[in-house]
């Protein structure tokens, strides 16, 4: 039986090979037939020599998470992983490899489908140089794929035009690479697989991006001026992106100058510093980082907190505790971002699901932070921030402007009689800033991480102390107010589940499955931190809800007890902390696990 | 401890600046410090350069670090914004402060224990980055507010008031300032206000990174017998290679300077700085000599004093960047956000 856009292929490599351009070309043409495409790299911390995955799921009804189970298609070419890469083919699956050197006995398996190509016998006549050789075997096997797959041809060899662009002399044996593979696969092998592709239109205007290419476009579209960082993977993309673009898009077109600064820092600790030092002086700064990086800035977070300045920083969460596997993904850090530094100190969470939520939360985090006086922190991780996700595509409202908050300019500060930086004015917990060296007169404060009174003065009083902490409350509850409300699905179920970040890519293929088993939820995706009015009633108006974290502590479950002073038996985790991103079968097997053991109706049961 | 505020009330007859102001106008609340603290004569001396230059008091920014020098800066030019942020990362918030807003006068204070031990990193690191700032450090040896340690700066074998002696080698700033490439090195000592007040005036000046190692004693902690950061033990021991004497183009302000050979080095905004060389071997534009001098004359137990180095023609931070000429914190929408338009176009590329 054929079936058509729907399987997931992985290729096996070694890492610095030069497969990750051919790989990437092979989900792009199936993105381009209109497939909806998942894409995800699974790396070694290391530059050369150690294996690496890359893996694309194509599913024509749109579900995007990592599937378990093993992959439809193995395209092996790592003899080091070989045994493992064999083992991971689903039964009624295909192995491609290079069949130079016949499979050893003790490798083949009945119930898989060979795909055999002799991959160097067919370059080393027409490609002479030995590195050549390697780099266009990538590109031999995407030919065969395309082949085997029933790719549009066309596709890939337009893709090679615009990649090469500009070294023509790249285009022709690239080209010639392709077509070796396609000839004989043509000729030698079953094409096209029962496994294939056909053109659908299943992605409208969908584009296929990186969080963190979405990150580093948001903070340009949301004015930032200085950009502060410290390289740390998976992080680093972010501010390279927001560089790459702002040197074309921020350039002054008289005098050719750049309108934002960005410096490579020597630690975290300098990034946030140089941030917050930015944020204090009037400019929209970020930085970007990932786990360690959040444990390094957290004195200086506590700071910005109490000193009530602005800053935004991007956290691409990794596996940790500690370096822990710095390649792979986790949602890990929301206890340590939301609860950063010593003292009592909250701090305002974003969570982007999407790279275009990425680009908007990025965006909005500049005017949150000006609004609020405080450090915004996007909670975004490697899944989304280093694959090329589908996405919306990303939008600007042209007439929107920038918020810049309570700031007083020199003709305001003279119509002020006294001005009180901690003054709150207007109850919303926010005093009214001036940047430095507006008026000669007046407005001029010190600020400190030090006590101190609503007119910025030093003290020590007990009184004047917790008055200012009270307030700093006052503020979270603004704060609830104005992050992105949840995402709310309801059917009136019994029973609901929660969930935010990257652990919404399997979600509605593990609704699904559980409908399939008479499993129903309403479903909520938390946004932003503190949480809003309508996250509480959710979890009031059922009788349980489950929480998807991908960690082993149940982090959003405790934020959850913890603010809400929720009774903690009626939160149920879901969990899955294993570096990979959280798959269904994960969510939708552990609900079905509370469910039999706790022996609670299933629909099916109780229509029956 | 108690915030007083200093009465507004000036002597009819205080001298006036060119832009109409008295040195009160550069003055900020009374000290908390000790009295005869050493870091109160450099916040008076940063007063006068600051008035006697007819800066506008509000348009600087004073960033500190943590310990008794850092809470200085509430001490003086109470028109401008102040952060006193934390120990040992004043260089980062000050590139921050100064990347946002490169018109504004930036002056960081910091002292021996937030520059040489916990701010190491970082004081290193905003040199390599030119950062246009005058950057001064109270130099006393000492952790004053936890009440006497060692600080990485004091000489090995100076003691403690406890009469224990300091185990570990000095790091000297000044000298370090020198290696890593900052354009403008100088060393004063906190009661040589002849001295320090047209150093401070020309690292206000200086486009770059200016630093100013200010030997400023601890009368609390650090100004006993044994103690090689004391009154005393500086005066004794220090020995002066340059005068400096700073002119504005308009005016000359004059000052009883030693006599000796002069030499006049152009400032970037059109100002002189003119140096009296009292060692006529000595050269400000030498920095392998400057450094291999201060070095030497350590060994023999004595501090250099006066201008080390300086480069008239240095680069800043802003330069490097290729920013804008206008505070990067005064752009707006249409400066900064692309429009939707050419977030279609980006899209397509994603396409």
């Amino acid at each position: 039986m054929t079936t058509y856009n729907d399987f997931v292929i992985r290729f096996a490599n070694v890492n610095g090979s030069g497969s990750a351009s051919a790989n990437g070309m092979f989900a792009k043409a199936l993105f381009r037939m209109g497939l909806p495409v998942a894409t995800r790299n699974i790396f070694p911390s290391n530059i050369q020599g150690l294996p690496t995955w890359f893996e694309v799921r194509v599913s024509e009804k749109g579900y995007l998470g990592r599937r378990e189970g093993g992959v439809d298609i193995m395209v092996a070419m790592n003899a080091e992983t070989f045994v493992e890469d064999v083992a991971s083919v689903k039964p009624g699956g295909f192995l491609v490899f290079d069949n130079t050197k016949p499979l050893a006995t003790h490798l083949k398996r009945d119930d898989i489908t060979e795909i055999g190509i002799p991959l160097t016998d067919l370059l080393l006549p027409v490609f002479t140089d030995i590195k050549q050789r390697g780099l266009f075997k990538n590109i031999t096997y995407l030919g065969a794929l395309a082949a085997l797959l029933n790719i549009e041809f066309d596709v890939i060899t337009g893709m090679v035009a615009t990649q090469y662009k500009g070294k023509d002399a790249l285009i022709a044996p690239n080209i010639q690479a392709l077509e070796i593979g396609r000839n004989y696969a043509q000729q030698y092998l079953p094409c096209p697989l029962p496994c294939q592709v056909k053109r659908a239109d299943a992605i409208g205007d969908k584009i296929m991006i990186d969080g963190n290419m979405a990150c580093g476009l948001g903070a340009i579209y949301g004015g930032a001026t200085v950009c502060a960082w410290y390289p740390i993977t998976p992080s680093t993309s972010v501010a390279e992106a927001f560089e790459q673009h702002a040197n074309k898009l921020r350039v002054d077109p008289e005098c050719g100058r750049r309108r934002f600064a960005i410096v490579q820092a020597e630690d975290e600790l300098s990034a946030i510093g140089i941030v917050i030092g930015a944020g204090w002086n009037g400019a929209r700064s970020f930085t970007a980082t990932s786990g360690p990086g959040v444990s390094l800035m957290t004195e200086f977070l506590g700071l910005a907190y109490f000193a009530e300045i602005p800053a935004v920083l991007i956290d691409v969460q990794r596996s940790g505790p500690s370096t822990g596997m710095p390649t792979r993904t986790q949602q890990g850090d929301l206890i340590s971002s939301a609860y950063a530094s010593h003292g009592d100190t909250k701090h305002v969470l974003l969570f982007p699901s999407t790279p275009k939520e990425c680009f908007d939360f990025t965006a909005d985090a500049f005017d949150l932070a000006d609004r609020l006086q405080t450090p915004i922190i996007l909670m975004t991780d490697l899944e989304l921030g280093m694959n090329d996700n589908l996405s919306e595509p990303l939008e600007w409202d042209d007439s929107r402007t920038y918020d810049r908050g309570k700031v007083l300019d020199a003709d305001d500060l003279e119509k002020v009689e006294r001005f009180g930086r901690y003054l709150d004015v207007d109850g919303d917990g926010i005093g009214f800033r001036t940047y430095p060296g507006t008026h000669p007169e007046k407005g001029a404060f010190f600020t400190r991480g030090t006590s101190r009174d609503e007119y910025a003065a030093y003290t020590e009083s007990p009184e004047v102390y917790e008055q200012n902490m009270e307030r700093l409350l006052v503020k979270w509850q603004t704060a609830a107010t104005l992050v992105p409300k949840a995402e709310i699905h309801s059917t009136d179920q019994r029973a609901g589940i929660l969930f935010y970040g990257t652990s919404a890519l399997p979600m509605q293929e593990a609704l699904d499955l559980l409908a399939d088993e008479g499993i129903y939820l309403d479903t909520l995706r938390v946004r932003g931190f503190p949480f809003g009015e309508e996250v509480y009633e959710f979890i009031d108006k059922h009788d349980f809800v489950f929480v998807v974290d991908q960690n082993r502590d149940g982090q959003m479950k405790t934020l959850l007890i913890t603010e809400g002073e929720l009774d903690p038996a009626k939160l149920i985790s879901v969990l899955y902390f294993g570096g990979l991103s959280i798959s269904a079968d994960t969510i939708q097997s552990q609900v079905s696990e509370y469910f039999t053991a706790q022996k609670l109706p299933r629909l099916t049961e109780v229509k029956s | 401890m108690t915030f007083v505020t200093k009465p507004r009330v000036h002597h009819p007859k205080l001298p006036v600046n060119e832009i109409g102001l008295t040195r009160r106008d550069y003055e900020g609340p009374v000290s908390t410090l000790c009295a005869g603290c050493g870091h109160d004569s450099v916040s008076a001396a940063i007063v006068q350069a600051c008035a006697e230059l007819s800066l506008p008091p509000h348009k600087f920014a004073k960033i500190s670090g943590i310990g008794c020098s850092s809470k200085t800066p509430s001490y003086f030019l109470s028109k401008s914004h102040g952060f006193n942020s934390v120990h040992g990362r004043m260089p980062s918030v000050a590139t921050g402060a100064n990347l946002a807003n490169r018109e504004l006068h930036c002056i960081g204070v910091s002292g021996d224990g937030d520059t040489a031990s916990i701010g190491l990193g970082q004081f290193a690191h905003i040199v390599r980055r030119r950062i246009n700032m005058l950057y001064v450090v109270d130099n006393n040896g000492t952790y004053g507010l936890t009440k006497g340690q060692f600080s990485a700066t004091n000489d090995k074998g100076s003691t403690s008031k406890k009469g224990l002696p300091n185990l570990y080698e000095p790091i000297d700033v000044a000298s370090l300032a020198l290696q890593i490439g900052a354009s403008f090195v100088a060393r004063s000592f906190s009661g040589d206000k002849r001295q320090l007040v047209p150093l401070i005036k020309a690292g206000l000046m200086h486009k770059g990174f200016a630093f100013i190692d200010v030997i400023s004693p601890c009368v609390a902690f650090n100004n006993h017998n044994g103690s090689t950061k004391s009154y005393d033990y500086v005066r004794d021991h220090s020995e002066t290679v340059t005068v400096s004497d700073f002119f504005l183009p308009q005016e000359e302000i004059t000052v009883d300077y030693d006599p000796g050979t002069s030499e006049e080095v152009h400032m970037p905004d059109g100002s002189t700085l003119r140096l009296h060389k009292l060692d006529e071997g000595f050269d400000v534009h030498d920095r392998v000599g400057s450094l291999n001098y201060v070095q030497s004359r350590q060994a023999e137990g004595e501090v250099v004093t006066g201008l080390l180095y300086v480069d008239p023609d240095a680069s800043d931070c802003h330069e490097i960047l290729d920013t804008v000429q206008r505070p990067l914190n005064e752009l707006e929408e249409a400066e900064l956000c692309p429009g939707n338009d050419t977030l279609q176009a980006i899209n397509e590329s994603f396409r």
